[in-house]
């Protein structure tokens, strides 16, 4: 059972014909289901068809293709844009799972070339340098359903106010270091916690308030109080490395994660990548934590950084 | 009585909800459970397996060795819907649109030939209303997500649902499977139809 709000906007539904039957494609339900089946699994970020056969193999339940891993994205700098479409191409006619990209924040026309080309679903990304520093996409005019990274409860529902059908957490990507992801994981619960307790007292007023203070309509504060959780499935994304780290993700209420530089910036990608798939799904059994976390060898590791050195803080992008 | 989901990998949580209120409404008293390990499977009565993405899951299940376990246990009677990927995992014959021959592990118990990814892409998934004659349903809206096609069915097969011509619901013994996913809208029917098997009463529910 999904949650579905203001239908009204579903500009990007079309009516279409399967078997001879009138049907209806790209509308909410179709595109936050997507994400729903993505739920307990690893989307895995992969710039070629290569790694994105690893990623299959190992069980990934979808790839992100990239035209860096968002480490090399980093150390490169210049301009970060969507990936090269044939090489997205590519990858959609050898693997079975879904197929998604990233594109620039506000750049609706990456994102129409990224629709046009049949990716599964489109991220949002602040991992590329924003087109558009003050509007995000409108992706309610989307058929195809979208991703968008957030740091707090505003950011999250913002995104979903312009039609994102699936939030994860914003993180630092291509650090290594998870500990920016928690952090943002743990705000949005207790921001969540803080609606719910305004929603329970009946103070419509003070819910009001805080609607204005994350920049959100009531109607969608009201719902995200009534459900306990975001209206859509929330991932966990940015900095994450080890299989012990995606359990730990998972402990604190993630519907499922998304590696970025963790798998293949590390020197034991195959073996890690299914650790990792392992430890989303038996992250409340610690001894099969542990067992995936033996497949894995921290000396091979990606080395990962200090999130407070960094020149380039990649979550402080697309924050209004 | 006890309902399992399988929790590999998918929309677990929906199916669990959605059993716990098809029981109220058909007044049968049931516990959901989630269904990860081999002893997991002990006290169930029924068993789901659910939506997302079927090689995922049969890895998942093939590492714990929870597979051979639920194939024994559906052979000896249990009870099993699967919808979408789980539909994929239950059949007997399975092939990909694009790629062809896809060697994934299945439980290979329900008689029909699948075909993986036919209607397309996530950009072609869809949702469609149906009808279910033999559940007494006018009108059941059935979303298709990356849906896979129910080709062939073996002649014990019977089928419950098409979409024009195909079949996209079907019932042998006491497996159902779909092609669509009934866990993400509110209409119960086919969690009733598994929990009055499981409850010995298929004749009660059509």
């Amino acid at each position: 059972m999904i949650s579905l709000v203001r239908e009204t906007l579903e500009q990007g539904t079309r009516r279409s014909t399967v078997s001879h039957v009138e049907v209806t494609v790209g509308t909410t339900l179709v595109k936050r289901g997507f994400a729903h089946m993505c739920k307990h699994g690893v989307v895995m970020d992969v710039t070629n068809v290569e790694q994105a056969q690893i990623a299959e193999d190992a069980g990934a339940v979808a790839v992100m293709v990239l035209d860096k891993l968002p480490y090399d994205v980093r150390k490169a700098g210049g301009v970060a844009r969507t990936a090269s479409l044939k090489v997205i191409e590519e990858v959609m006619d050898h693997v079975t799972i879904p197929v998604m990209a990233k594109c620039r924040i506000g750049h609706t026309y990456e994102a129409r070339v990224l629709e046009s080309v049949g990716v599964d679903m489109i991220d949002e990304s602040e991992v590329l340098t924003p087109a558009d520093e003050e509007r995000h996409i409108w992706k309610w005019a989307f058929t195809t359903p979208f991703v968008c990274g957030a740091r707090d409860l505003g950011e999250a529902l913002r995104r979903i106010e312009e039609g994102a059908s699936m939030i994860r957490t914003k993180g630092e990507p291509g650090t290594g270091n998870v500990a920016e992801a928690v952090r943002h994981v743990r705000i949005l619960n207790n921001e969540i916690r803080r609606l719910v307790a305004i929603e329970e007292e009946g103070d419509e007023q003070e819910l009001a308030r805080v609607a204005r203070e994350l920049r959100v309509s009531f109607e969608l504060a009201r719902e995200t109080a009534r459900l306990r959780r975001l209206p859509v499935v929330n991932f966990a994304a940015g900095g994450i490395a080890t299989p012990a780290d995606a359990a730990l993700m998972m402990s604190l209420g993630c519907d499922g994660i998304f590696v970025g530089s963790g798998i293949f910036k590390s020197s034991d990608p195959h073996q890690r990548a299914s650790a990792i798939v392992i430890a989303t799904t038996y992250w409340d059994r610690p001894e099969i934590v542990a067992e995936a976390q033996k497949m894995v060898d921290e000396s091979k590791s990606m080395l990962g950084m200090d999130v407070k050195n960094l020149e380039l803080r990649m979550q402080e992008r697309g924050i209004l | 009585m006890i309902i399992g989901v399988t929790g590999f990998q998918g929309d677990v949580e929906e199916h669990v909800k959605a059993s716990r209120i098809a029981g109220e409404r058909i007044g049968v008293d049931c516990r959901v459970i989630v269904v990860k390990d081999r002893s997991d499977l002990k006290d169930v009565d029924g068993l789901i397996i659910p939506g997302g993405e079927s090689t995922v899951m049969g890895k998942l299940a093939v590492y714990r060795d929870v597979m051979s376990e639920i194939k024994e246990r559906i052979e000896s009677g249990l009870p099993v819907m699967g919808t979408c990927a789980g539909l994929i995992l239950l059949a007997k014959r399975v092939y990909d649109r694009v790629v062809g021959e896809t060697r994934q592990p299945l439980i290979g118990t329900l008689d029909i030939t699948v075909e993986r990814n036919t209607y397309g892409r996530q950009r072609e998934s869809f949702e469609s209303w149906i009808e279910v004659r033999r559940l007494s349903i006018d009108r059941f809206r059935a979303v298709f997500i990356r849906a896979p096609a129910i080709v062939e069915v073996g002649g014990d097969v019977e089928v419950l649902a098409t979409l024009g011509t195909r079949p996209v619901a079907v019932l042998e013994g006491g497996t159902i499977g779909t092609s669509f996913h009934p866990e993400l809208t509110s209409d119960t029917k086919f969690h009733e139809l598994l929990l009055n098997i499981a409850k010995g009463r298929p004749e009660g529910c059509f």
